[in-house]
């Protein structure tokens, strides 16, 4: 052996370069040896046969119980378990089916639906709501309680995520997901393509007009097909593609969790403050002050437009919050 | 209309925009954000069952400038009103008494996101309670299933996140089988709101038409809220949930969101359909079966049960199993029984959750039962309460599951017949079991610790919240016990008013 020298580092290089074991490995050999060589003069040899007898005996005994079990019971479990499921849902299908052909034909004018309330929302829809798109006026200004209630869905989901998904300071703590996507932190976007000039190029072009075509579904939601949600769904899809092409840290400088949280508290405070108002002036009847303006202008329908807005962007920022969330655990 | 009418729409909107403020708030100040708009709606809850209970007569709340069929509505009566009273205090109680170990186990930069999913969850189950349409409940059974799903995953641990999966799974079946029972609704009535939908469905029995969609409907709806609510063959997504889950969390869901799904379902079948028809249907008497088979098989599982929160999760599907009975011996007084023991319950398993997760702790962060022998000589305050619950849920005189039995067998003898003689067997059999495990496990609670016994040391100290929410359970389950006559006296006389 060379002569030790006082730096580990040089002498760990010596071992190697001399083909010797390192003292770590060293140690570790001599412990598997003592683990190897158990104390075996105080066991008799007889006692050492009952053991292996014993040993023997309980593995048969084993392999037999199992044996039932693993060629004859599980299958046979297995087997009734997936034909009640299909059972099951074929009895459902059929039973579904066969109401279908009960129900009132579709189209037909003596059908259910066609009653005072559609009828109402169709004749009176322009005049009470302000807004040429008679859903828009329905799903916002008739049934606003419930469209409410839906943009909570999509704050609820949200929060869901951001919750279970999102790496914070000390999530590794608390959660084994967590831990795990510390471990490996490249998981996902080491292995991406990074500036891909295509995909870079096209981005270039689509992500303005696809940012205006949502802003555009959003603004005219009273006036066309359209509104809030398939408007903030395309804004959303703009943001994808957006950070899809130029990367987290460059969407970072525009959009960051402060900026998720504090849209979508501005969005969802608005609303709820718009209904709270139009609510309870309507329950009290109280006459509102909300001017419905010119039907066909785009600053015309009252609240309607303003809702819009509100759930444009609590789609758009809940969409783009979802792909980056689980993508890459943060906005 | 008077200012107090109010009040309901006033609490809705107080608890969404209290949840939409939450999410840039830090912890402490979400906690108390939290505390105080639940006290505020409880607050305004109490004024509006003083209004309820002096007029004795319902009103309908329009939500925006058209009246009902247009626009959405809330309806308000003595038996919302009731139901919702308990409800909040359950909250309140249970948000406070499960304080310290939701800080503890949850984590700390997201504990905002908890105080929101909460609040969550109380919209949606005042929304539930007060809606008087059919699709603005399905929008907060949504709101409901995600936030809960949530809240069951707050601990994060493997066993939390694989209860939260199978919950959010099962939920999604009862839900979408909801939705599709109002779909068809829809198409034969052309109707969402529940009054009109009821002329239309009258009308339709009347002349016989769509007789085969309507009990498709029916079941439909009945076995997406069974689902939702854990009837007994539908429990399997129960235990885990309700076991894993951060004591405030177990507590809301056995005792708030389940509670909702069976509170919807009286109102759909009383309100929405109309009883006498859903008698006619037959589908209660595959609901008192499932029930009578929940009652006894859900203690049978109570017993083997290994740990306590187990054991009490397991003993929510006997429960519940006992609403389902009341609701099949299609009575009155099994429609008021069934009301009555969801407040009951809600009551007693809130306190029950957090005592046994707070003892757990105390003994040494154990589930095991036999780790909490003498609780009672070092945390005497949660050694009373759980036993309070647990001679609650035997059925000792005095106490409010007491009344659900007697109201249950006297509304089985009143129907008589083979139902009679099934519910007092299953009434007998489940509180011979209740007694086994329940009595057995508050007796450890009392035996001194022999030499030589394993004592393991409290993982957690004693604190104000904890003492102050149970002594609030504890004296809203007394108060429930001895005012239980002009409780079911009330509730009776506002299911009149209920339809």
């Amino acid at each position: 052996m060379a002569k030790r020298k006082k730096n580990p580092w040089l002498n760990r290089m010596n071992d190697w370069l001399s083909d010797e074991q390192g003292a770590l490995e060293r140690e570790m050999e001599a412990a598997q040896e003592q683990a190897a060589a158990p104390d075996i003069e105080k066991i008799s040899p007889a006692e050492v046969r009952w053991a292996q007898e014993e040993r023997e005996e309980e593995a048969r005994i084993e392999a037999a119980m199992n044996s039932w079990t693993e060629q004859k019971a599980l299958p046979f479990a297995r087997a009734m378990y997936n034909l009640l499921c299909v059972g099951v849902c074929l009895t459902m299908i059929v039973l579904l089916l066969y109401t279908v052909t009960t129900l009132p034909a579709f189209g037909d004018p003596n059908h259910p639906i066609n009653n005072e309330v559609s009828a109402r929302y169709i004749e009176n829809g322009l005049q009470e709501t302000g807004a040429v798109n008679i859903v828009t006026g329905m799903i916002l200004d008739y049934r606003a309680f419930d469209t409410l209630g839906e943009s909570s869905v999509l704050f609820t989901a949200a929060m869901v995520v951001l919750f279970l998904l999102r790496k914070d300071r000390d999530s590794a703590k608390y959660s084994q997901l967590a831990q795990s996507m510390e471990e490996n932190p490249h998981s996902d976007t080491f292995y991406e393509p990074k500036n891909d000039i295509i995909l870079q190029r096209t981005a270039f072009i689509l992500v303005p007009i696809v940012m205006l075509l949502g802003v555009y579904v959003v603004l005219n939601g009273h006036l066309s097909p359209g509104g809030g949600f398939s408007g903030g769904a395309i804004m959303g899809a703009g943001l994808i593609l957006y950070v899809s092409a130029f990367g987290f840290a460059q969407m970072r400088k525009l959009f960051t969790y402060k900026t998720y949280q504090r849209i979508v508290l501005l969005a969802l405070l608005t609303y709820a403050m718009s209904k709270c108002y139009s609510f309870f002036t309507g329950a009290n009847h109280i006459h509102s002050v909300i001017p419905l303006g010119t039907p066909g202008a785009i600053l015309s329908s009252g609240l309607i437009l303003v809702l819009n807005i509100c759930v444009g962007f609590i789609v758009a920022c809940t969409m783009y919050c979802f792909y980056a969330v689980f993508r890459k655990g943060e906005l | 209309m008077q200012f107090v009418q109010n009040f309901p729409f006033f609490c809705i909107m107080l608890t969404l925009v209290c949840a939409v403020v939450t999410s840039v708030l830090k912890g402490r100040q979400a906690r108390w954000l939290t505390m105080g708009m639940i006290t505020a709606v409880t607050a305004m809850t109490a004024a509006v069952l003083v209004y309820t209970l002096t007029t004795g007569d319902s009103y309908a709340y329009m939500m925006g400038h058209f009246p009902a069929p247009w626009g959405n509505e809330i309806r308000i009566g003595a038996v919302e009103a009731l139901m919702m009273m308990v409800f909040c205090f359950v909250t309140l109680f249970s948000f406070i008494g499960g304080m310290v170990p939701s800080i503890r186990e949850i984590e700390k930069t997201k504990y905002n996101i908890y105080c929101i999913l909460v609040d969550l969850v109380f919209l949606a189950l005042q929304a539930l309670v007060y809606t008087n349409d059919m699709f603005t409940a399905y929008v907060f059974i949504e709101i409901n299933t995600l936030a809960a799903a949530g809240l069951v995953m707050m601990r994060q641990k493997g066993r939390n996140l694989v209860a939260g999966v199978r919950y959010m799974i099962m939920n999604l079946v009862g839900s979408s089988l909801f939705l599709l029972g109002i779909s068809i609704l829809y198409t034969i009535t052309g109707h969402l709101l529940m009054v009109n939908i009821h002329e239309s469905v009258a009308a339709l029995a009347a002349t016989g038409a769509y007789k085969i969609p309507l009990t498709i409907v029916v079941a439909l709806v009945t076995v997406g809220l069974a689902v939702k609510s854990a009837l007994y063959p539908f429990e399997k997504w129960l235990p885990g949930a309700y076991s894993n889950a951060t004591p405030t969390v177990a507590a809301m869901l056995s005792s708030l969101v389940s509670k909702g799904y069976i509170f919807l379902l009286i109102k759909f079948y009383v309100r929405v359909i109309g009883f006498d028809i859903i008698c006619s249907l037959g589908v209660l008497d595959v609901l008192f079966i499932f029930g009578v088979a929940g009652m006894i098989m859900g203690s049978v599982s109570a017993v083997r049960a290994k740990t306590t929160r187990l054991m009490i999760a397991y003993s929510s599907v006997a429960q519940i199993g006992y609403i389902f009975t009341a609701l099949g011996l299609r009575s009155e007084i099994g429609l008021v029984c069934a009301l009555w023991h969801s407040a009951a319950h809600a009551a007693t398993k809130s306190m029950l959750f957090v005592s046994c997760a707070e003892m757990d702790d105390a003994c040494g962060g154990t589930h095991l039962r036999k780790h909490l022998r003498g609780a009672f000589y070092h945390s005497p305050l949660l050694a009373l309460a759980f036993s309070l619950g647990a001679l609650n849920l035997t059925g000792v005189p005095l106490l409010s599951v007491f009344m659900t039995k007697v109201t249950l067998t006297q509304a089985a003898i009143d129907v008589g017949g083979r139902h009679m003689g099934i519910v007092l067997g299953a009434v007998a059999i489940s509180t011979l079991l209740n007694a086994v495990y329940f009595l057995g496990t508050a007796m450890t609670l009392f035996i001194p610790t022999k030499e030589g016994d394993e004592v393991l040391p409290p993982t957690v100290r004693k604190n104000p919240f904890t003492t102050a929410g149970l002594i609030g359970l504890m004296a809203l389950n007394l108060a429930m016990g001895l005012l239980s006559q002009p409780f079911l006296s009330a509730l009776a006389q506002g299911l009149a008013r209920f339809a």
